[in-house]
């Protein structure tokens, strides 16, 4: 191994904003799950549980969850041309899914799904795209606006690098925040600007906060670019209110914020009474137009009913720019070249799934309402578990794939903690790991008001996993509180 | 109220960076295209979308690993070999959940460990799969790689030049210092120790800290093969001056000569014992996007890390983690690749036809295309050695290069424009590249289809000649 005294690369020579952002989700306590798990598999009675559940992360297809099978179909004819020539192809798949995979090879130069695509991806699927949104929302939607990238997160990613200049350039994020934003922002050298999300009214987002931060931030030499906006949230799962989201754009349109608006879990709705509305639709319904308003609108196939997390596929829909700033934000994308053909095709299927009398269209809604209800049923009975223990309430997961349950720590445990180095929550999921191997993260990798503690928990374990889950949950939070009851 | 995001507003690195093989010219013939004009794409390395048909097999394994239901279906049997279907269900078993699930933030394990057995086999040393990555393209790697050193304007980063533009942009979006070092043309585009000396030392008594040089193997867009003995100077010469060496080898299946065959810099390292191979840090950079496998659309590549801390390690992975996965079919495709069929396997034998057809034409095509630019006025041609692109060297008349300041172009742009409209070949000029001062090149692929060739070397010797013709004054431009 290279000395590190006088190596050229060290954690010493690193760049200091390298070694500055975080990121929970994949961090410590999954590290640690990690080595539990080997553990397990060289000796499986050595702990108190027979396996490791990953509740940490928003990926529905590692615990089970099924991908859409018309989806797949096209994709397997995409990736393999040839099939379309041979008749037994007929046999094997859907009508439908044979027309809709000669459609988009007949749109891609060559139907070589092996080339460098345009960069901001072929052109025939960007117009499918532009048409689910404008189906969606009612209003025009254009092809040229829209950038397919290796899922949601790269698009982040380049905004924030055209956005911010210096520390001196600020983000107004939530609080609670997924925190790709908090990282991102970190990796570029900018500053996050928290707005806190109201946990006694259901996750609330109060303008009135937003203003108080803003000018908080201004008054310190701040200059504030852009809010980003999470809806459904993540980790909190609220839906905004079309009267909320109304407000949210009148704030960005008066304060000169471009908006970014993380529209990923739009198709994870779980009451009757709330409707995801984009952004992009109010602020047009607002009567306000591309010169009124910057805005970015991310979508991605990890989640919905789809859960293509390992494709990484989705785009950004980029409206309200000049053209001299779109010019900045294509040549950045081409310095990549472009995004994988795979997910782009798949970003088209999504926002373009089959319509009534498409002969995979009943089982096609089989499988995604099938997902969507048991999505609806998994995070009521874990939301309705977590608020019967003692000193644990749960807000309700209007959407999105989580639960963020606040946990009141006795001060015995967080003594405990600062004993052993850790945050008070970080220490409570630590505990429930070692006692029943689901793994959470910990709320501090979210953000939270100093003083409360949480953890995010996904809704993605299967069914019949639920039930024995919930069991040793319960049962380890009683010992937990026992241990430490003052 | 001053709009929120206008031009003068934004990151002053993203302003600056520039990356012409998607740039003016490739815009340019773009709107040609959509105009109705027929054009050549030369600019980028994109096998397939001129004509190379993607492999059999692994297009049938990662099709059966992207709709497995497949598998239980009694008449896979008649769409797809045995083989490809016992490949699939190895790759499945090695995801945590079928493609559709992110999978570890490096990359799925067991194909790590395919690769990690592929670079023991070509190097004939060990490596260990928890220091490969695997990302979507090489590119992101190397971006990767760029911003954990690059601290600030005063860390530079040793680049050949000419250079794949990837590296300019991305030291310049990451806010570092591009210390550029000149290959010699006339030495088949060779390393030259006292240039780079010079260039480090100049760098140093301006206040840079040289923490890195990139060395591209096959080279691009230069295409020449490093000898053994030029690789272990570069060593040497990174361990005296303190250095990560950042091999590019992502053309290594990509030889047209056999008196220089591709060695990796982390064999030769090994090579040349201690202290070199305990102390020299080095990472290398591999994809799926080139070779004989052109499979640029699935975005698949690794880099393997030798001689850098654990804790360097982990502040790398914890960045990959953010983005939390690559793309796992690019992963697939990379774990084939480097475990293609064997002898014996049912479909070897047309993956190994497959394959050679696709060595052997573009062996061929190397040659037809250096040959055709020799045999054209004022252009000298250095043969491709190695790499996919041709980058001669246009003897430009002062006339032509006077047109082209008056116009406001470099020179080579000028010329790039004019062959795009006269023949539809779309080019990227030398200057997107680097170059000496005065000296102009364009790169162009070795790509089209063989048949095509002869034609396309044509019009360009017509368009090229009657240029000459219509800019040299009547002395003639001699040939020195």
């Amino acid at each position: 191994m290279g000395s590190d005294a006088t190596a050229p690369v060290t954690v010493e020579s690193i760049n200091p904003k390298v070694l500055k952002c975080e990121y929970a989700v994949r961090g410590e306590i999954v590290t640690h799950a990690q080595r539990l798990q080997q553990k397990l598999q060289t000796n499986p009675s050595s702990l108190p549980f027979d396996e490791i559940i990953y509740c940490n992360i928003g990926n529905p297809q590692s615990l089970g969850q099924q991908p859409i099978t018309f989806f797949r179909e096209v994709l397997a004819l995409s990736d393999h041309p040839a099939l379309l020539e041979k008749p037994e192809t007929s046999i094997l798949f859907s009508s439908d899914s044979i027309a809709r995979a000669q459609q988009i090879l007949s749109s891609i130069p060559g139907k070589a799904t092996g080339a460098y695509s345009h960069s901001q991806g072929i052109k025939g699927l960007r117009d499918a795209i532009a048409e689910g949104i404008a189906a969606r929302d009612g209003f025009p939607a254009n092809a040229d606006d829209i950038f397919l990238t290796d899922g949601a997160s790269p698009g982040v990613h380049n905004m924030m690098q055209l956005l911010l200049r210096s520390e001196s350039d600020g983000i107004l994020c939530p609080i609670p925040q997924y925190p790709l934003y908090s990282a991102s922002i970190a990796l570029h050298g900018g500053t996050l600007v928290p707005y806190y999300l109201d946990e006694a009214t259901g996750w609330g987002l109060e303008i009135s906060e937003l203003k108080k931060q803003l000018e908080d931030a201004r008054s310190k030499g701040i200059t504030v670019r852009a809010l980003v906006v999470i809806n459904p949230g993540n980790p909190t799962g609220q839906v905004l209110a079309e009267e909320n989201q109304k407000q949210i754009v009148e704030f960005c349109k008066n304060e000169g914020l471009v908006l970014l608006a993380d529209e990923v879990y739009q198709e994870n709705i779980y009451v009757d009474d709330k409707k995801f509305n984009s952004f992009k639709k109010i602020a047009r319904s607002m009567g306000y137009g591309e010169e009124d308003l910057p805005l970015v609108s991310y979508q991605s196939i990890s989640k919905g009913y789809y859960g293509e997390c390992g494709k990484r596929g989705g785009y950004m829909e980029v409206t309200g720019f000049s053209s001299s700033v779109r010019e900045q934000i294509y040549k950045v994308a081409s310095v990549n070249l472009c995004s994988n053909i795979s997910g782009q095709i798949l970003a088209s299927l999504v926002m373009n799934p089959p319509k009534l009398g498409d002969a995979s269209y009943e089982s096609y809604v089989a499988e995604r309402d099938g997902i969507l209800k048991s999505l609806a049923r998994r995070a009521k009975a874990l939301e309705d578990a977590l608020n019967s223990l003692e000193g644990v309430t749960c807000n309700k997961a209007e959407g999105a794939m989580y639960l963020f349950p606040q946990v009141r720590l006795p001060e015995k445990a967080i003594e405990a903690a600062k004993e052993a180095k850790k945050a008070p929550d970080a220490f409570y999921a630590l505990s429930l790991l070692e006692s029943t191997g689901v793994v959470v993260v910990p709320g501090s990798g979210f953000g939270q008001v100093p003083g409360t503690y949480h953890f995010r928990c996904t809704i993605l374990p299967q069914e019949d996993k639920i039930p024995a889950i919930i069991s040793r949950l319960t049962a380890f939070h009683e010992s937990f509180l026992n241990k430490y009851r003052d | 109220m001053a709009k929120a995001l206008d031009y003068e507003s934004l990151n002053e690195n993203v302003k600056k960076t520039a990356y012409a093989v998607r740039g003016e010219l490739y815009l340019r013939a773009s709107e040609l295209q959509k105009e109705g004009k027929k054009i050549i794409f030369t600019n980028v390395g994109n096998p397939h979308a001129l004509g190379q048909k993607p492999l059999t097999f692994p297009r049938q394994v990662v099709a059966l690993c992207q709709a497995p239901f497949l598998l239980d279906d009694p008449n896979v049997g008649l769409l797809f070999p045995a083989d490809a279907i016992a490949r699939a269900k190895h790759y499945l078993q090695l995801t945590s959940g079928g493609l559709g699930a992110y999978s570890d933030s490096r990359g799925i394990p067991g194909v790590r460990k395919e690769v990690a057995e592929f670079i023991e086999r070509r190097d004939g040393y060990p490596t260990d799969p928890e220091l490969i990555f695997l990302t979507d393209g090489a590119s992101k790697g190397v971006m990767q790689m760029l911003n954990a050193i690059i601290r600030n304007e005063n860390d530079g980063i040793l680049v050949p030049v000419p250079q794949y533009p990837l590296y300019s942009a991305a030291i310049t979006l990451y806010g570092g210092s591009l210390v550029p070092y000149y290959l010699e043309e006339e030495a088949n585009w060779s390393l030259d120790f006292n240039n780079i000396r010079q260039s480090i030392a100049s760098a140093r008594s301006k206040g840079i800290t040289v923490r890195a040089m990139v060395i591209i193997n096959p080279g691009n867009p230069t295409g020449q093969c490093l000898s053994e003995a030029n690789i272990r100077e570069l060593l040497r010469f990174c361990f005296l001056e303190n250095l990560v060496l950042l091999a590019d080898e992502v053309y290594q299946q990509n030889i047209y000569q056999d008196e220089r065959p591709f060695i990796s810099a982390r064999k030769i390292l090994f090579d040349m014992g201690p202290p070199l191979n305990k102390e020299v840090q080095l990472v290398s950079f591999h994809t799926v996007s080139k070779g004989y496998w052109g499979e640029c659309g699935q975005r698949g590549g690794y880099f393997e890390m030798t001689n850098l801390s654990p804790k360097t390690v982990d502040e790398i992975y914890k960045v990959a983690s953010i983005s939390l996965s690559p793309n796992v079919p690019g992963q697939i495709f990379m774990g084939l690749m480097v475990n293609p069929p064997k002898p014996g396997d049912i479909s070897y034998f047309k993956f190994e036809q497959e394959s050679k057809a696709i060595m052997e034409s573009l062996r061929k095509r190397a040659h037809i295309m250096t040959d055709g630019f020799n045999s054209c006025r004022n252009v000298v041609c250095n043969f491709t050695e190695g790499a996919m692109y041709s980058f001669p060297q246009i003897r430009l008349p002062a006339r032509a290069i006077e047109a082209a300041k008056s116009a406001g172009k470099a020179p080579d742009v000028l010329y790039c424009l004019k062959l795009l409209e006269a023949t539809g070949i779309s080019t990227v000029p030398g200057s997107g590249f680097g170059q000496k001062e005065g000296v102009f090149h364009l790169r162009t692929t070795i790509l089209p289809a063989e048949e095509d060739m002869p034609a396309i070397m044509e019009s360009f010797k017509k368009f090229n000649d009657a240029f000459m013709e219509e800019y040299e004054d009547y002395r003639g431009y001699s040939r020195m």
